[in-house]
């Protein structure tokens, strides 16, 4: 904490965190404000009278409803809601398996084969959507929830991999030796002992998993064309913006409403997640 | 049963050769501790008994069965960590029970055996809480009965009390000799403090640089060590060496260097007659140290002048200046000494330890 006088605590705590919350949150309120705000007011030129871009007194559900019932912004949400799923469900047993091996086990080329996955996780998803799609397409998967559940590992596997390695290592090796001397194979003492031990590392690999996930633009953009297979980011950006019309009111209510899941599920487990990060394992 | 033989023990990291041809035979029932510096092998070769470690060669066998192969869940031991690795995410009854657990025991045959070690350990109370609430000393004694629940044939302790502070050490210390004596299981104890050795072992292994240097009952460590790094290692302070030369006057054998010139009692003379003017190391224990008096006419003494003087309520440690080295000795303490005191210090004659300068194996 900062010590000494009052104005201290103010100028070298208060006023910038108070900036820097203001920064951080103002997109927030944006999105919130427009997506309550009647068309009228929304469309009004900035040199009017009665111009207020920060306030509105005729808050209205119109947009919302708008999304729900003029879009398909419903199927949007479920189908983003499968795909982020079910692409961090695999990455996640993928990313712990792989990651005990890497850590833990000690085979030729460990060390290489670590690297190698995470050069894979450096492989931008601009350039690698390009030999994707041609697979995608020769496996007739174009256009279904499946393009996405199969190419999201491409770049969450290694993600989780890396992520779970770190854990694992920090997770202290007697308490694994001492479950095999109590009687414990290699594969239960990594069942009841470590997997158990590393579960806030394995719940910060998955939100992260599932918010990168829930919020991928390319692959979902290039592999999905059918407006009701779209995901909630593609969906938004392509079905409300109609040629050089953006309609503001709905394009800022569904980026609301997409956003909540994941907010959701950080704020759930962020304590997990902060001590996932941090590694910490209290003997 | 639990009688532990190491045939021919050798362990290769890569290229180092940590564990060097290390046999023993441990009987059942018996407590040995291994005990050396850091880096001696000591580890490792419990680690080995374990099977934690893969042997490079040689046989290890608990009572007559070769068991090299063998996973160290098939071993039937059962071991204490240094971190006392226990598992964060049970109740201590589950860590306790894991073992019983993993071995397919009726729930109430593990029920019986939990409350029976918690009884044995004191630690019926805890047995609902998390790792993390206990104190170290708690979660010691959890550590011990997750191993003796299981009744192995042999018990493996890998510095079990170094994580406790000092108090509680030698509480635990004991603790685990009355554990022992009651259990009666045989146990290998792994250690770097040789007054856990010297208090603990029926027998003491001390190693170094992955080679045994001496087996042998505590006693017989400290009053007939094997080589220099035993007499320096066992007991504390630790013994004064002092390099001198040896000549012969008289028909006696002297040993002098620059501060010192002590005539050499008959029965170290004798195994000194082929080392005449030779070098050879001159060991004496702190303890076998005594200001001279008149009933010390008969010990080899010296002249001494005090650097620095160290009141510890029971003994007194004199750091003296002898020649051009330093020794320590211990004396009574109602001696009155002062810094920079000139003394004439006695040498007990029947407790002189004499190591050959090459080798340094005792003479």
């Amino acid at each position: 904490m900062i010590e000494g006088a009052i104005w201290r605590k103010w100028v070298f705590f208060y006023v910038p965190m108070a900036l820097f919350l203001l920064f951080l949150l103002f997109p927030f309120y944006w999105m919130v404000i427009t997506s309550v705000r009647p068309d009228g007011e929304l469309y009004r030129p900035w040199n009017s009278i009665n111009y207020n871009p920060f306030w509105t007194w005729k808050p209205t559900w119109d947009h919302v409803r708008y999304l729900f019932e003029e879009t398909l912004f419903a199927s949007w949400l479920w189908n983003t809601t499968f795909i982020a799923l079910a692409s961090t469900a695999i990455s996640l047993v993928c990313g712990v398996f792989a990651g005990y091996a890497l850590s833990r086990l000690n085979f030729p080329f460990a060390g290489s084969l670590g690297t190698g996955i995470f050069i894979t996780y450096l492989v931008p998803q601009t350039l690698l959507f390009i030999p994707l799609a041609e697979m995608i397409r020769n496996y007739r998967l174009g256009d279904t929830p499946w393009a996405l559940i199969l190419t999201y590992p491409t770049f969450l596997i290694p993600f989780c991999t890396w992520l779970m390695m770190g854990y694992f290592k920090a997770v202290p090796k007697e308490l694994e030796e001492c479950a095999r001397i109590d009687g414990a194979s290699r594969w239960q003492a990594m069942l009841y002992i470590v997997i158990p031990v590393a579960i806030p590392g394995i719940l910060s690999a998955g939100i992260f998993a599932f918010t990168l996930s829930w919020n991928e633009f390319i692959y979902a953009l290039v592999f999905l064309s059918s407006p009701e297979q779209k995901t909630v980011p593609v969906g938004v950006t392509s079905e409300l913006i109609r040629g050089d019309v953006f309609y503001w009111g709905p394009l800022m209510a569904g980026a609301l409403l997409g956003s909540i899941p994941v907010a959701i599920a950080y704020s759930f487990f962020v304590e997990h997640y902060v001590a996932g990060l941090t590694g910490s394992v209290k003997g | 049963m639990g009688q532990v033989v190491l045939k021919g023990i050798n362990k290769f990291f890569d290229s180092v050769h940590a564990v060097k041809d290390v046999n023993l035979q441990i009987r059942d029932k018996e407590f040995v501790v291994f005990v050396g510096p850091s880096g001696c092998g000591k580890t490792t070769t419990l680690r080995m008994i374990a099977g934690l470690e893969a042997i490079s060669s040689g046989d290890i066998s608990i009572d007559g069965n070769v068991i090299n192969a063998l996973a160290p869940m098939d071993r039937d031991i059962a071991m204490v960590f240094q971190n006392y690795a226990l598992y964060p995410h049970m109740s201590v009854y589950d860590n306790m029970a894991f073992g019983l657990k993993m071995r397919k025991f009726e729930r109430p045959e593990i029920e019986k055996r939990v409350h029976e070690a918690a009884d044995i350990l004191g630690i019926g109370e805890l047995l609902k809480r998390k790792p993390r609430q206990l104190s170290g000393g708690q979660r010691q004694r959890v550590a011990l009965g997750r191993a003796i629940v299981r009744h192995p044939r042999v018990f493996l302790f890998d510095e079990p009390l170094s994580n406790l502070d000092a108090k509680l050490r030698v509480q635990m210390r004991v603790e685990l000799k009355k554990l022992h004596l009651r259990l009666g299981t045989t146990a290998i104890y792994v250690t770097h403090d040789q007054v856990e050795a010297m208090t603990l072992g029926d027998r003491v292994v001390v190693m170094k640089d992955g080679v045994v240097q001496q087996v042998g009952e505590p006693l017989e460590l400290y009053n007939q060590p094997a080589n220099k790094f035993v007499a320096g290692f066992i007991g504390s302070p630790a013994m004064n060496f002092a390099a001198v030369t040896v000549t012969e006057a008289d028909g006696s054998l002297i040993a002098e260097n620059s501060g010192l010139r002590i005539k050499l009692p008959d029965e170290i003379a004798q195994r000194l007659r082929g080392h005449i003017g030779r070098e050879v190391i001159l060991g004496v224990r702190p303890e076998d140290l005594t200001v001279a008096g008149s009933a010390d006419l008969d010990h080899p003494c010296f002249d001494a002048v005090i650097e620095v003087v160290e009141q510890l309520g029971s003994e007194i440690l004199l750091d003296m200046k002898v020649g051009e080295s330093i020794m320590v000795a211990s004396v009574e303490p109602t001696a009155r000494v002062r810094v920079a005191d000139k003394l004439r210090v006695a040498m007990r004659r029947s407790r002189l330890h004499v190591f050959d300068a090459q080798t340094e194996a005792a003479i």
